[in-house]
């Protein structure tokens, strides 16, 4: 095997040297490092691009911005960073709208699916929420103009009547909703969009639910809700955050829905029933870049940078709150 | 507390699949009673129909009576979740609930069957469980770690001191020592030996020694082959079944002559 020895029985170090397979092992580990550091340097320089192109309309005085800008009016006392300020309100009033109703019933979903659901049905139903993501967003903000806005228009009313008292659920002046061209509306339509990803993650998650402690909860008498509460979620409660945190990821940067529903406005108001209050960044990007000139697209690159801060905090956010309790993960 | 077991003529199906064949036995109260026999002879999966355990698997059913202190478990009007606060249950590997601190997987069951639960009567029940399953001197200055921060052979004991804090009628054991060690194996055989002071112990065991040293009676059970339905060969007093068994392939087994 080896030409330097002298006596073929005597092993050598060679003998013990190199392998087949040794190459293919070293390029695949290079493959794997690579494709690790390509998402560093997306996303490196996807905060320098931010970054650079927002410096000068973040530097700018505010009265020059607002002669540059056609978007940025002084005069009624607005400037660069009080926009940014009202589109990060709006963006999340509505997001949060969005998850507080999707989550619910996401969680419910999924759990029927792994959990009642005879085999077959559950099969079904799983291909039926997965069809829900293959919708284009565009269409949903069709159907959300044409079809949830007039039909939830006498609910809002209701809710105005009945709750108004509550600022959330403040009508107008004039008591009357006339449009459902409202956060609320943007809100359920999102929720809907991202019901789908929230259902698939969180199945996924309670169908890995190891089947002892499933079994250990049965053994002393626990009903299946019992079992649910004391194995499968605990079991995926790190998988549920992290499927919300996705959920609330494209709620944050969903456009064509929000741009098409709701009838947009710039203010620090909780009332989400009524018109012209609220607005996306998303969409207020949207809406203005085809008109904006230079320095008009600086400040809404401005605009995106700070909803790429945001998304990096709320996933933060998340990581911390998987990562409290490490001990009680049942990783081990 | 502890409750005498019959059965008669069970059969245990899984779908369509006859798994274990018309099984009578007794089982006496305040002892220890083995299940031997080799691997896919179905002693798991008759266990698991005493406390209604093997309708959790789908498609899985049963025919025949099991009479615990003369009630049939498959009587119309019976909930197997009520059941299995009855019958307690030790699984082949121990898991104790990750999540969970020591005391509250001690807790667990009980918490089951009692909302509220005042914080004294909780500690006490705490260590009367841990001391009844002799793991309290181990763990009593660390109750509020995680459960699974325990060595093997603890966890298997906490699970022993959960099943027991609920009080149940009769203690069933899967192969409970198989994934420990053997130093752990001693202190669970010990327990057993306390343990049926109180309660009606049935244990399914891979190992003969074992049976020979833990149990009073001991029921060996054999398959024809793959795909036959596994089946009852005889059951006596354990002194009898490991020196003058009556039947043949009992001898055989015991005897290691057995593939």
């Amino acid at each position: 095997m080896t030409q330097s020895t002298s006596s073929p029985e005597a092993p050598t170090e060679s003998d013990y040297g190199t392998h087949p397979g040794a190459a293919a092992n070293r390029v695949f580990r290079w493959l794997s490092t690579g494709a690790g550091a390509l998402i560093l340097i997306t996303l490196a320089a996807v905060a320098t691009f931010l970054l650079a192109e927002a410096w000068p309309a973040i530097a700018m005085g505010s009265e020059e911005l607002g002669e540059t800008v056609s978007f940025i009016k002084p005069d009624q006392g607005q400037s660069l960073m009080e926009i940014i300020g009202y589109l990060i309100f709006g963006t999340l009033v509505i997001s949060v709208i969005a998850l507080l109703i999707a989550t619910p019933v996401a969680i419910g979903i999924a759990l029927f699916i792994s959990h009642y659901a005879p085999r077959r049905l559950a099969q079904g139903l799983g291909y039926m929420i997965d069809l829900l993501a293959a919708v284009p967003s565009v269409v949903y903000g069709l159907w959300g103009v044409a079809v949830l806005v007039p039909f939830m228009q006498p609910f809002y009313q209701f809710l105005a009547d009945y709750l108004g008292f509550i600022p959330i659920f403040a009508p107008p002046e004039s008591g009357e909703i006339f449009t459902g061209r409202v956060a609320m509306s943007a809100g359920i339509v999102l929720a809907i969009m991202i019901l789908p990803i929230i259902t698939a993650v969180s199945r996924e998650v309670f169908l890995q639910t190891p089947t002892l402690h499933e079994e250990a909860a049965l053994a002393m008498g626990a009903t299946r809700w019992e079992m649910i509460k004391m194995a499968v979620f605990p079991f995926g409660r790190s998988g549920m955050i992290g499927a919300t945190m996705l959920g609330l990821g494209r709620a944050l940067g969903e456009t064509m829905a929000v741009l098409m529903i709701i009838s947009p406005g710039l203010t620090f108001s909780a009332a989400v029933l009524q018109p012209n209050q609220h607005n996306t960044i998303a969409a207020y990007i949207a809406l203005q870049f085809p008109e904006a000139n230079s320095m008009g697209v600086n400040s809404l690159i401005a605009m995106g940078l700070a909803l790429f801060v945001i998304t990096l905090l709320v996933n933060m956010l998340a990581r911390w709150i998987v990562s409290r309790r490490k001990d009680f993960s049942g990783a081990n | 507390m502890s409750k005498r077991i019959d059965i008669n003529n069970l059969n245990v199906y899984y779908g369509e699949f006859l798994a274990v064949e018309d099984v009578s036995l007794s089982i006496e109260p305040k002892s220890i009673t083995a299940f031997i026999g080799p691997s896919g002879c179905g002693k798991s999966t008759f266990l698991r129909t005493l406390n209604r355990m093997h309708e959790v698997i789908p498609g899985a059913r049963v025919e025949g009576e099991v009479l615990i202190d003369g009630v049939n478990l498959y009587g119309d009007n019976v909930d197997p979740v009520t059941v299995r606060r009855h019958v307690g249950m030790v699984f082949q590997r121990p898991n104790p609930f990750p999540t969970m601190s020591i005391a509250e997987n001690v807790l667990a069951g009980y918490r089951l069957n009692n909302k509220r639960v005042s914080r004294s009567d909780a500690d006490d029940l705490v260590e009367e469980s841990l001391r009844g399953a002799n793991l309290w001197n181990e763990v009593k200055d660390r109750l509020d770690r995680p459960g699974s921060s325990l060595s093997g052979g603890q966890q298997q004991r906490l699970c022993i001191a959960r099943a027991i804090a609920i009080k149940p009628d009769v203690l069933l054991m899967d192969e409970p020592c198989s994934a420990l060690d053997p130093i752990s194996t001693l202190a669970i055989e010990d327990l057993m030996a306390e343990l049926k002071d109180q309660y009606t112990i049935v244990i399914v065991t891979h190992n003969m020694q074992q049976a020979a040293r833990v149990s009073d009676r001991t029921a060996f059970f054999n398959i024809a082959g793959t795909g036959k339905p596994g089946k009852l060969i005889e059951m006596n007093e354990t002194p009898v079944m490991f020196s003058t068994p009556s039947e043949k392939a009992t001898e055989d087994y015991i005897s290691g002559r057995f593939g």
